[in-house]
């Protein structure tokens, strides 16, 4: 979405539809000058430019015991995978985790939808006082069959996910979100490593193999624009920027 | 009488730090003066040599009897985007190759007078034609780029209902992501693209046939489509360090400047590396275009690598003459086999080793050969990779019955229907990387065979 004549194009999750009334559900953490810009729109506001869905949808079946697992703003995009997987058959698990209680979400929509929830917070301010690898390590040792692991928050949160499911051999989604411009396979600002390939992550995913995906590779490239994102922001967020 | 008259530029010290357009136009002495030159042949060569079959020896007839109105009014007949393709077709492989005058001198500028024309009709006001009467046939043209243009600017004239779809925010395809603002700007784009809104063609933007709409939802609703979504497919060397942090496909970099509006960063929010050193891999138009846009962006170097010589380069002549008057340097002979980075990531430098020409490959061009022991390294903090694009994928990927070549490109017909009945397609989509003007022939043809199509149903 652009939200603007001069904004930028961003990807963001849809967190839930109603196809009847037309609507979709979008969740954002206000962190740079797009998202802040977002949160300052009123009821009735419009934002310029809207695309999607893109990217390839999730590959819902029966897998048998699924463990869900999202952090931060990522959890936007857990309900509805979560939902579709129980709906499938699958027993759902989901782990949630956030830096403090303030920013956990969806909290009671995936109460409704899950078999278990667990909630990981890193100050402990809720849940279990810690990372939500800690829950899933747990899972794995309790429950030894664990058929599919899903994976959606921050980078570093991922990589943790793979790392804890590898030696145990479960097979582990990770949805990436990585810099994009046009969204279509055009431009290659998204591209990835997988399995020592490239891949443009907004036409052959989001959803990778994560013990595949070099997120260290990920983390660096999610850098590259650190310095004109600070300076967009110090610029403020002016009214004539709405 | 041999001679042209030159088209004034803005000079290279000023352009470099700019922008803005460099070529400026003709005054109007000026295009009649170059007009005069033109021998009216009986025979003329020129419009075969045109793509859209442009009717030239009479419009610059017109033009040296200052009537542009009626100049600009035979052109129109051809060409829905005469401002456009007065500037970047490559007239001197096509029309003016064909000019008389240019077999002992210098051809006609044909080019820069059909720019002329169509400059002069933009600053008085478009004239609305009367709305033919509508078929009640319905069209569905996806992409805006100079294929799905003209098939649109065709069939609306015919009153044929067309709604013209695009990916991007904005119309336009290449012309508006792809060649940069100094040597297209966009509000000419957008000038010609309501031209053709006026005709009763209705644009819907951020609409993704083969992701958000499925080609065979569209043909539930349309009589045909057509498909004319070029060839957005960045092709990468395979090399090493690829993907380092300041490593661009040409397409991000351009779309980045020219769609975004990354160059008034932080005006526009829309953020692009200033790398000042440079190193662009290519030797096509868009490598001239990469080089030229990093130069305005601040570079103090600017290097474009070539495996091949300046004879193979596939950049137009007057692009490549830009690009050295504004401090480009080349290195010709030169294949890029390693990028390597920094600690944290970043691009430090680059690895290349000198080739040397053997025998003609299948381009009819000389194929390179590297020389063994030539390795040498390049200190750089960006890389522009613009060695080519493929066509986009989505939708054969995501439409059955879509018969696909090896490079991806689609199967077409003499008419340009592909094997799905009622589906047509031309432009880079079905020729692989190509021209503006040769994008927008392959629409005319479409355009025609389209009007058949739908009439007999």
């Amino acid at each position: 979405m652009r939200i603007d004549e001069k904004g930028e194009r961003i990807p963001l999750t849809i967190a839930d539809f109603d196809a009847q009334k037309g609507t979709i559900t979008l969740i954002f953490q206000e962190i740079g000058k797009t998202t802040k810009l977002l949160g300052l729109l009123k009821e009735g506001d419009r934002i310029l430019d809207f695309m999607g869905p893109l990217g390839n949808p999730t590959k819902i079946e029966k897998y048998g015991r699924v463990v869900c697992i999202g952090g931060g703003v990522g959890v936007a995009s857990i309900p509805l995978k979560a939902k579709a997987l129980g709906e499938a058959g699958n027993e759902v698990i989901s782990i949630i985790g956030a830096r403090t209680k303030e920013l956990l979400i969806l909290e009671e929509e995936l109460q409704k939808i899950s078999d278990e929830l667990y909630i990981t917070t890193d100050d402990g301010s809720k849940g279990h006082h810690g990372f939500v690898t800690d829950i899933l390590k747990k899972l794995i040792d309790e429950r030894k069959n664990i058929d599919l692991v899903v994976t959606v928050g921050p980078v570093i949160m991922m990589k943790a996910v793979a790392n804890v499911t590898r030696p145990h051999n479960i097979r582990t989604i990770a949805s990436l979100n990585p810099i994009m411009v046009d969204g279509t396979g055009m431009c290659g600002s998204c591209r990835v490593r997988v399995d020592g390939r490239t891949q443009f992550t907004c036409v052959d995913g989001p959803e990778f193999d994560a013990h595949r995906v070099d997120f260290d590779h990920l983390m660096t490239r999610l850098q590259r624009y650190l310095t004109e994102e600070k300076l967009s922001l110090e610029r403020g967020v002016g009214k004539d920027d709405v | 009488m041999t001679f042209r008259i030159p088209m004034p530029e803005q000079d290279p010290e000023k352009r470099i730090q700019n922008f803005g357009e460099v070529a400026l136009g003709y005054s109007a002495d000026q295009a009649v003066s170059e007009a005069k030159r033109c021998l009216q042949c009986s025979e003329p060569g020129c419009i075969k040599g045109c793509p859209v079959g442009v009717d030239i020896p009479d419009f610059i007839e017109c033009i040296k009897e200052g009537n542009f109105d009626e100049a600009i009014r035979i052109v129109r007949q051809k060409n829905h985007l005469p401002a456009i393709c007065g500037r970047v077709c490559p007239h001197e492989n096509q029309c003016e190759k064909f000019c008389l005058l240019g077999k002992k001198g210098e051809s006609v500028s044909i080019g820069k007078l059909e720019r002329f024309v169509a400059d002069y009709e933009r600053q008085k006001g478009f004239k609305i034609s009367s709305k033919p009467t509508s078929t009640g046939k319905k069209v569905a043209v996806v992409g805006s780029g100079p294929a799905g243009i003209t098939v649109s600017a065709d069939l609306a004239k015919l009153g044929h209902g067309v709604t013209l779809f695009e990916a991007l925010h904005a119309p336009g395809g290449v012309l508006i992501y792809g060649i940069p603002e100094f040597r297209l700007p966009k509000e000419i784009v957008r000038a010609e693209i309501d031209c053709i809104k006026k005709f009763g063609v209705s644009i819907k933007t951020g609409v993704v046939i083969g992701k958000t709409i499925s080609l065979d939802e569209l043909l539930e609703e349309f009589d045909a489509v057509f498909v004319g979504s070029g060839a957005g497919l960045p092709r990468w060397m395979d090399i090493p360090g690829e993907d380092l942090c300041g490593v661009y496909s040409a397409n991000e970099f351009l779309t980045r400047i020219n769609l975004m509006g990354a160059y008034l960063f932080p005006e526009y929010d829309t953020p692009i590396r200033e790398g000042k050193k440079v190193a662009v891999v290519g030797g096509g138009n868009v490598a001239m275009d990469s080089a030229r846009a990093a130069l305005r962006l601040g570079a103090n170097e600017v290097c474009i690598l070539y495996r091949r010589t300046e004879k193979e380069m596939t950049a137009r002549q007057e692009e490549i003459e830009h690009a050295r008057e504004e401090g480009i340097k080349f290195k010709f002979l030169t294949l890029p086999t390693k990028i390597l980075g920094d600690e944290k990531g970043w691009v430090k430098k680059i690895e290349c080793v000198l080739m040397e020409l053997g025998e003609p490959d299948k381009s009819g061009r000389r194929k390179p050969l590297i020389i063994k022991n030539s390795e040498f390294t390049i200190d750089v903090d960006t890389v522009i990779v613009a060695i080519g694009q493929s066509p986009n994928p989505l939708i054969s990927r995501t439409t059955e019955g879509l018969q696909v070549t090896e490079r991806g490109t689609l199967v077409v017909d003499g008419n340009g229907m592909t094997s799905k009945e009622g589906v047509f397609a031309g432009g880079d989509i079905v020729s692989g990387a190509a021209t503006v003007i040769e994008s927008m022939g392959a629409g005319k043809l479409a355009a025609r065979a389209i009007h058949e199509h739908i009439s007999q149903k």
